[in-house]
């Protein structure tokens, strides 16, 4: 049970991290969830193939002993945890490249308004070319 | 060939995301700096479970799938999957960013589009992208 406190504790963690910390509240977010769904079948496939083949193996003694295509539950929290604490600060760090504070405040973006100053116009976004650009994208 | 089955199986979810930077133009690894940065935390904590989880017997490893290098005292697939993860990670988040613009992630600048609105055809790109 030692590991699936762990995976309690860092759920936690990644989740004050995301909500309170950081405020970058991507669990509030659909875009997040949208991505976790996509990652959550590579997950399993990834965690799967090390636990299934026997890479990595586990004492008993620390997990709950359920298992989701050979892997411990517990290894779905872990990697959501990295996944979340990752993109927290993914895009608390895009934050300071747009000049908004890396630490979020409102809950959805505001606009600017009396004590907060307009940012500078954004300049014409435009991708440059890129050799592999799909001609769609651009 | 057994060795390189963890090295493999990382390698693939680079290759597998690869696409996203290169045909759908996410341009997560063109702002690299930033990538990295959002990796450390992830990285650090994540080496200092693994290490302590190995020192008092959590889990192990079959060294007959490893390349037998080691690194902050774990293998060197170990630690690599703490970065390949994340990287594959901020991709997918890139892409359906990229995909749904009206889905907001938090990092727009304040004049972004509306929360959750559809797909707003004549929506300028996303702003970030610009920045570097």
């Amino acid at each position: 049970m030692t590991y699936t406190w762990l995976v309690v504790g860092a759920l936690l963690g990644a989740a004050a991290c995301d909500l309170a910390l950081l405020r970058t509240r991507l669990l509030t977010r659909r875009a997040f969830w949208t991505s976790y769904a996509i990652m959550f079948g590579f997950q399993l496939l990834v965690n799967g193939v090390l636990t299934g083949l026997g890479v990595v193996q586990y004492d008993p003694d620390t997990i709950l002993g359920v298992r989701l295509a050979y892997a411990p539950v517990e290894d779905l929290g872990f990697g959501f945890a990295l996944i979340l604490l990752t993109l927290s600060c993914w895009v608390a760090l895009g934050r300071r490249a747009t000049g908004l504070p890396v630490r979020g405040g409102a809950a959805r973006p505001v606009r600017a308004g009396p004590g907060r100053p307009a940012p500078p116009p954004a300049p014409p976004a435009r991708r440059p070319p890129s050799p592999g650009s799909s001609p769609s994208d651009g | 060939m057994r060795q390189l089955t963890y090295l493999g199986l990382l390698v693939a979810c680079l290759l597998g995301t690869l696409p996203l930077e290169l045909l759908l133009g996410v341009r997560v690894y063109a702002r690299w700096r930033r990538l990295a940065a959002a990796l450390v935390p992830g990285l650090v904590l994540g080496v200092a479970w693994d290490e302590y989880a190995v020192r008092h017997g959590h889990w192990h490893f079959d060294h007959r799938y490893l390349v037998g290098l080691d690194l902050a005292g774990l293998p060197l697939e170990e630690v690599l999957f703490f970065v390949v993860i994340p990287i594959c990670a901020v991709l997918t988040l890139e892409a359906v960013a990229r995909r749904r613009p009206g889905w907001l992630i938090g990092d727009e600048p304040p004049e972004a589009a509306e929360p959750d609105q559809p797909d707003q055809p004549n929506r300028p790109d996303r702003p970030d992208v610009a920045t570097r």
